[in-house]
């Protein structure tokens, strides 16, 4: 074989917290059976679901650590014959452009389990409603099974095993926000699965066009295709789909890159496949959209460097255009929707949208800038934008609300929690010392080259994000105190357990994103060679 | 008027089951029942010893052989029969098939 | 081996690798975290000196450092005044590598001891100014880190970690202007200072990626960019690890971001960048010009030019020290310094030039006539920060950028002097800043009427103080400049520039006499003639309300500022005794007045104020001789900054200015003595003692001029009306859409498809359902008419057996 076994390591972390799930399934039985308390149920869950999205972080670390960033090619490969028949195989490895995701996920999920424990003092404005107080069990469990899924995706070689992370994926999610949401949380919930469901539908098509389309090799003595990754990059780089018969008279590399590419941009998510994401995002609990927005709507982006860049290369030249023309118009226009909101949340969503136009802008300009960039944009919006989600949890948590104009001073009611909002929306805004600033600057350079126009356009955005951000700030930190909140506490040690961590990982990577960009930039480079 | 041919016979073995047939039919007392059966086993006996002698190979007893074994089973199913009859009248306290109707249900 | 190379090429700038330039930067970075992260707990354990300690502790040390560092380098030659030293490279993509380093050249280093000196005072000055604040320690957070900011943006050798410090000290000044954030007008005065300047910035950071990407490539008509293999690093797209063509002095060639590497390539002839530079077109303008049309724009946001300067006059909004740190000697000055410090690249373009020379002239003129009728103290001041930075881009616009730099430098002193000696007099005068409040202070704050006296001196120059050095050399050169588009340009800047001058002159003494001399009015009596002609007077209590308002930002922010206002004032008064201004404008006195309730007379400011006033009144006075004697007032050699700065100005040796002679040159410096006494004497002569009664009258005569004039232009509004409510109102159509347009569609797909679904279980229901339940119903029916069948008969069957024997034969013999 190609890649054989080097290592266990990503199996270990994919699966480890289904591993997790499952021991989640005995204690429901005993439960039942009054064995133990529900009390005692529920602290157990959480112990396991800490610990084992604990283990998975520490794996992460190991997995950092032993990275070889000057080798392109993947590394950490597990290989296994999975369903011969069709050739599909249980193949999973890391390079350059997932082994940061997979970091990622890895330590976002378990900032968001900390922030679904009730554990630390000064808890008390939790109260028995809170999310974090019911239908623990089920919670835990849907939260591993969600992380095997998420890593899952950004370590298969094998694009079935690829599709069927992808919707592995999908069902937690669903249940997470259709259960444990807000006021409006069955039509968040079912519009993100049918939406999403709908999107990868698309993308099923273009795989098994690909497939069929695609290399063979002789198995068991008889000719078979492949779902491969790396050998359909192969072949696309030689022209073998170019080569494909038309469908429906359009070149078939072209019908196969706009599906594959539908299916992602509902994930980043791109105008106009973006509206299932406020809703998402509103409607879901705290720890949940923290996922939401750190993990998977990096999906889109990798996939599409995965797949449409890797393997469909003379497409991708072809809708270079398109994409920026998208990228611009979610970096603008989400800017300005972000400045008409009125529900915190409502406007980190948005601003999300925005930020995951610089990967689109970023990417589709062929430079190396352009794309370290985009994929830096990855892991800074990844960090960021949990940080951004949890500032809002914690206001939420106190106020009941989200409404920006109905607060008003707290500054001087809550300065800790201010300073931490703040570091927060300047990180987006993109203030250099802080990592969002690093991957914007080096997405604008590298796109500039290609896209003069449209980059200006969108480097506007810069004076808009700036406007909503401090006039958020303004209406609810600055001015007289609301009276309402006259009693406010502060953050306390569950949230400083998660906004502290990501805080300073946005100072550090503002400072040094070369530990990133060092690991990307030699797999990068490679992916855009055949586009220049 | 030609001598007594097969037709003759069938004749008198159609009379002869078709009476053991009204008998059967119409008789509601279980006996009555029995007896029209016999009837018709020997309108069948009849038809046997007929077509022996009228159509099978000469020398055959195979027609004689069959009446003899009806006789004997019709003796067996007689007595069994009357046993039955024995049997209902001891559970319904009648004879009389119209109210012996359990199968009904 | 290097050296030999340097000896060949003068152009070529070759840098000294140390080690500690870090530890300026660091200290006022420690002082800020220690004050960040336990400056509440030490305020509320130790009081607020270990506070202070900390921030002014920190600035020593970085002081001192800046010192040594000077030192260093003024015993060095001048060919080896380049320190540099780099601490990590921060990332790497493709061509385009960031380190974060620090780089001193003598330009840089005079910029580094302005900063750190000057803040140092300040934050000095601040211990006394700020005492009675309740929020002292974030105080000195901000400050230290705006000191930490703003080295960064002099010291970083290149434009990134320039552009930290340049957003660094955006963010300083926001935290800054808003430091009394339960005011909401300030608020809104520190968001407005970030956005506009984001403006700024914006141009700036387009400006450089055309920069960078031009260093290696041509952009084709079409605007397609060719990386050009010939020169350069060709490096295509920045994609191929090719290594650096290095010319024949030994410049490394392409893309950078570093500034002496660039200016190396720039000004080396030998590489050719410069002629292959000038030679390029974007979008059909000259590539060059368009880089430092760019780079301009931020500058201006920066140093509040034209249009971008709308934020400066709100930011007053921030405690005094602030003001004169951050919006008078330093921030406000970066633009300057990066014009300055992109020399090279301004010198090749002349367009590029004459828009930054005629922008900063009017820029001046605009805001001196704003500062003429202005009563807020720090307002006159603000207009006249405007005004003076406009002639330092006049300055480094025409090519003389020496002198722009020395007014910088000269203007660092005298203005922050200004600043502080308002203060001083708000602090006096319990928090009073309508100069119409005041007068007579002369008797009761001599140290500060003095210091105040000299520092106008120096601005309105006269040639006993700083500001007749620096302003007169602008304005020479402005009217020698040759290197501009059009020949005549010079000229008209210079003359436009005069009328500045005399404006500054003006308004200067107006306020040294409105508040020093007369008696003091600030008893609640209401001897004021001005406020009492006004015939505006009722009008302006209305009006300015809205003025204040107006600017600051947000439709939305207005109505909830506007119904608060009286309640504000009230709650900023009870919660922090220290504030020291009631919003911007002067209709609010009267119940700001009354509530604060003040009794007693003014006094002097404590001796950590005032001592800081007199350095700086002594550096007001003497920067002047000591750096800027004129060649032309004899001593054989040009001036003292001029020589320092040459090495890092090497394009100043290229700007062509017309040769005219002494002769010429004293005559101009008689015209500007002349020009600074009539605006002396223009002001002496209506506004002191408070005795006439012309100003009134002469406001009586042109009453729509006046307040035009009074309410700047109507800018504010003008912005309010047109860029901010047109943003607003763009994103709620744009939301609007969003929620009916797009996820109307969505879910109108959902809809059509929930009524396909309803159609298709209709269909279901009778069709598809009623066939199978038709079977079944079928089957139970027949079944349950068939049971009738079974009675139970024997006799029945045996019927039924005969009917169907009887039937057969029937049947066969039918067919048969």
């Amino acid at each position: 074989m190609d890649h054989p076994t080097t290592s266990t390591l990503l199996t270990w972390m994919t699966f480890l917290p289904l591993g997790g799930a499952a021991l989640i399934l005995p204690l429901l039985l005993l439960r039942a059976s009054g064995a133990v308390t529900k009390e005692l149920g529920d602290q157990i869950c959480r112990v396991i679901a800490l610990t084992a999205s604990g283990l998975v972080l520490v794996l992460g670390f190991v997995l950092w650590r032993s990275f070889d960033p000057s080798n392109p090619a993947l590394q950490f490969v597990q290989h296994g014959r999975w369903i011969p028949a069709y050739n599909i195989e249980y193949f999973v490895g890391v390079d350059g452009i997932s082994i940061t995701l997979v970091m990622l996920t890895a330590l976002v999920s378990f900032i968001a389990t900390i922030a679904s424990m009730p554990w630390w003092p000064g808890n008390t404005h939790l109260d028995e409603h809170h999310f974090t107080q019911h239908g623990v069990p089920g919670y835990m469990a849907m939260l591993l099974i969600l992380q095997t899924g998420m890593i899952g995706v950004f370590v298969s070689m094998d694009m079935f095993l690829f599709y069927v992370f992808w919707e592995v994926m999908l069902l937690p999610m669903y249940f997470l926000i259709g259960i444990w949401g807000g006021a409006r949380k069955e039509y968040a919930a079912i519009k993100f699965f049918l939406y999403t469901l709908a999107g990868s539908v698309l993308m099923l098509l273009a795989i098994i066009g690909l497939y069929f389309n695609g290399p063979q090799e002789l198995m068991d003595g008889r000719l078979v295709h492949t779902f491969n990754m790396i050998k359909m990059a192969q072949w696309g780089r030689a022209g073998g789909y170019a080569a494909a018969p038309l469908v429906l008279g359009f070149q078939f590399v072209r019908i196969a890159w706009i599906a594959l590419f539908i299916g992602f941009a509902v994930k980043i998510p791109m105008f106009p496949f973006h509206t299932w994401l406020p809703d998402a995002h509103v409607e879901a609990p705290t720890p949940i959209s923290v996922i939401l927005a750190g993990v998977l709507l990096k999906m889109g982006i990798y996939g599409i460097l995965r797949i449409n860049y890797a393997i469909l290369p003379q497409a991708t030249k072809w809708a270079a255009a398109a994409m920026a023309v998208f990228g611009t118009i979610n970096i603008v226009y989400a800017a300005f929707v972000c400045l008409a909101q009125k529900d915190l949340k409502r406007m980190i969503a948005y601003s999300s949208v925005s930020h995951m136009g610089f990967c689109l802008l970023g990417m589709s300009a062929f430079t190396q800038q352009g794309i370290d960039g985009a994929v830096l944009n990855l892991w800074t919006h990844g960090l960021i934008s949990p940080m951004l989600f949890l500032i809002v949890g914690v206001i939420y948590d106190r106020a009941h609300h989200r409404n920006i104009e109905g607060f008003g001073g707290l500054a001087q009611q809550v300065p800790e929690y201010a300073g931490l909002l703040g570091l927060a929306f300047f990180a987006s805004l993109g203030l250099p010392g802080l990592c969002g600033f690093v991957s914007e600057f080096t997405v604008f350079l590298g796109s500039l080259v290609q896209w003069q126009l449209l980059t200006i356009i969108s480097a506007l955005s810069v004076i808009i994000t700036a406007a909503y951000y401090l006039w958020a700030i303004q209406r609810m930190m600055l001015g007289k105190l609301n009276p309402a909140y006259a009693t406010m506490p502060d953050v306390n040690w569950r949230e400083r357990l998660t906004l502290y961590p990501l805080g300073a990982l946005i100072i550090v990577f503002g400072f040094y994103p070369k530990a990133i960009i060092d690991l990307i930039e030699g797999s990068l480079r490679n992916l855009i060679l055949p586009l220049q | 008027m030609s001598s007594i041919g097969l037709p003759h016979f069938l004749i008198v073995g159609a009379a002869l089951f078709a009476l053991g047939m009204v008998t059967v039919v119409t008789r509601r007392n279980a006996v009555g029942i029995l007896m029209g059966v016999e009837l018709i086993l020997n309108a069948a006996n009849l038809n046997f010893i007929a077509f022996n002698h009228f159509v099978a190979t000469p020398g055959s007893l195979a027609g004689q052989v069959f009446s003899i074994f009806v006789i004997v089973l019709a003796a067996a199913e007689a007595a069994i029969a009357l046993a039955i009859v024995l049997a209902i009248y001891q559970t319904f306290h009648t004879i009389d098939v119209q109210d012996t109707d359990l199968l009904r249900q | 081996m290097e050296h030999e190379l340097a000896s060949q090429n003068e152009a070529v700038a070759r840098a000294i690798e140390v080690s500690w330039l870090w530890l300026i930067p660091v200290f006022p970075l420690l002082g800020s975290a220690l004050n960040a992260f336990l400056g509440l707990r030490l305020q509320r354990a130790y009081g607020k000196r270990v506070n202070h300690a900390i921030a002014v502790g920190a600035m020593l040390l970085s002081c001192m450092v800046a010192e040594i560092a000077f030192w260093k380098m003024f015993v060095a030659a001048p060919q080896d005044r380049f320190f540099e030293n780099h601490l990590w490279t921060m990332w790497q993509s493709g061509s385009l590598q960031v380190d974060l380093s620090f780089g001193l050249d003598p330009l840089g280093m005079m910029m580094t001891m302005i900063v750190t000196h000057v803040a140092t005072l300040i934050h000095v000055y601040s211990t006394g100014y700020m005492a009675d604040e309740p929020a002292y320690w974030r105080f000195f957070m901000w400050l230290n880190l705006f000191v930490f900011s703003m080295l960064l943006l002099v010291m970083g050798s290149n434009f990134v970690v320039m552009f930290f410090g340049w957003e660094g000290v955006g963010l300083c000044s926001y935290g800054l202007i808003g430091f009394w954030y339960e005011d909401l007008t300030k608020a809104s005065a520190a968001m407005k200072a970030f956005v506009v300047n984001r403006f700024g910035d914006f141009g700036f950071i387009i400006g450089l990626f055309i920069l960078f990407w031009s260093l290696s490539g041509v952009w084709s008509k079409t605007n397609q960019y060719l990386p050009e293999r010939g020169l350069g690093s060709a490096l295509v797209r920045g994609t191929s690890p090719e290594p650096a063509r290095v010319s024949g002095s030994g410049t490394t060639l392409g893309p950078t971001l570093e500034f002496r590497e660039l200016r190396n390539q720039v000004s080396d002839e030998s590489t050719g960048m410069a002629d292959r530079l000038k030679g390029m077109t974007l979008w059909g303008f000259p590539v060059l010009a368009l880089i430092c049309i760019l780079f301009f724009v931020g500058a201006a946001g920066k140093s509040a030019q034209l249009p971008l300067y709308v934020w400066l006059p709100d930011a007053m909004a921030g405690p005094t020290p602030v003001s004169a740190l951050i919006h008078a000697a330093t921030m406000v000055t970066a633009g300057v310094y990066m014009v300055a410090r992109l020399n090279f690249l301004f010198a090749l373009s002349p367009p590029a030039m004459t828009v930054v020379a005629v922008t900063g002239v009017l820029t001046a003129l605009f805001a001196a006539s704003i500062g003429f009728f202005q009563y807020d103290i720090k307002k006159v001041l603000a207009y006249s920060t405007v005004s003076q930075l406009g002639f330092m881009f006049i300055g480094v616009g025409v090519g003389a950028y020496w002198a722009g730099v020395f007014h910088l430098m000269t203007h660092a002193f005298f203005k922050a002097c200004l600043f502080l000696g308002s203060g001083s007099v708000i602090l006096a005068c319990h928090h009073e800043q309508d100069m119409r409040k005041l007068g007579g202070l002369r008797k009761y704050t001599p140290i500060t009427r003095w210091t105040y006296l000299a520092a106008c001196w120096a601005i309105a120059g006269f040639p006993w103080a700083s500001g007749f050095y620096s302003k007169d050399e602008i304005l020479w050169k402005a009217w020698t400049a040759d290197g501009l588009s059009a020949p005549w340009i010079g000229p008209a800047i210079y003359v436009l520039g005069a009328i500045a001058a005399l404006g500054t002159s003006f308004y200067m003494f107006r306020s040294y006499y409105m508040t020093f001399t007369g008696e003091y009015r600030g008893h609640g009596g209401h001897e004021d003639k001005e406020r009492l002609e006004d015939p505006h007077a009722m009008a302006a209590h209305s009006h300015a309300d809205a003025a204040v308002q107006a600017p600051s930002s947000a439709a939305a922010v207005q109505q909830v500022a506007a119904t608060d206002v009286a309640h504000q004032h009230d709650h900023s008064h009870s919660a922090s005794p220290a504030h020291d201004d009631h919003g911007a404008a002067p209709a609010h006195d009267d119940h700001a007045h009354d509530a604060h309730g003040h009794g007693g007379e003014p006094h002097e400011s404590p001796s950590s104020m005032t001592y800081v006033l007199a350095v700086l009144a002594f550096a007001a006075v003497v920067a002047g001789f000591v750096f800027g004697w004129p060649a032309a007032w004899g001593g054989g050699h040009e001036p003292a900054l001029e020589r320092w700065l040459a090495p890092s100005l090497p394009a100043a040796e290229h700007v062509k200015f017309r040769e005219l002679g002494h002769g010429t040159e004293y005559l101009f410096q008689f015209f500007g003595l002349a020009i600074a006494s009539l605006g002396w004497f223009a002001a002496r002569v209506l506004y002191l003692d408070n005795q006439s009664t012309a100003p009134a009258r002469l406001k009586e005569m042109f009453p729509r001029a006046w307040s035009v004039v009074f309410n700047k232009y109507y800018v504010d509004e003008a912005y309010q009306a047109t860029v901010v409510r047109g943003s607003l109102v763009l994103s709620r159509i744009l939301y609007w859409l969003d929620q009916n347009l797009i996820d109307g569609i969505v879910n109108g797909v959902g809809f059509v498809g929930r009524s396909v679904a309803y159609v298709d279980k209709v269909i279901d229901e009778r069709f598809v359902d009623g066939a199978v339940n038709g079977l079944a119903n079928l089957t139970w029916n027949s079944g349950k008419q068939l049971r009738r069948l079974q009675t139970g008969h024997i006799q029945s069957y045996l019927f039924g057996a005969l009917g169907g024997a009887i039937a057969f034969v029937i049947i066969q013999y039918v067919i048969r």
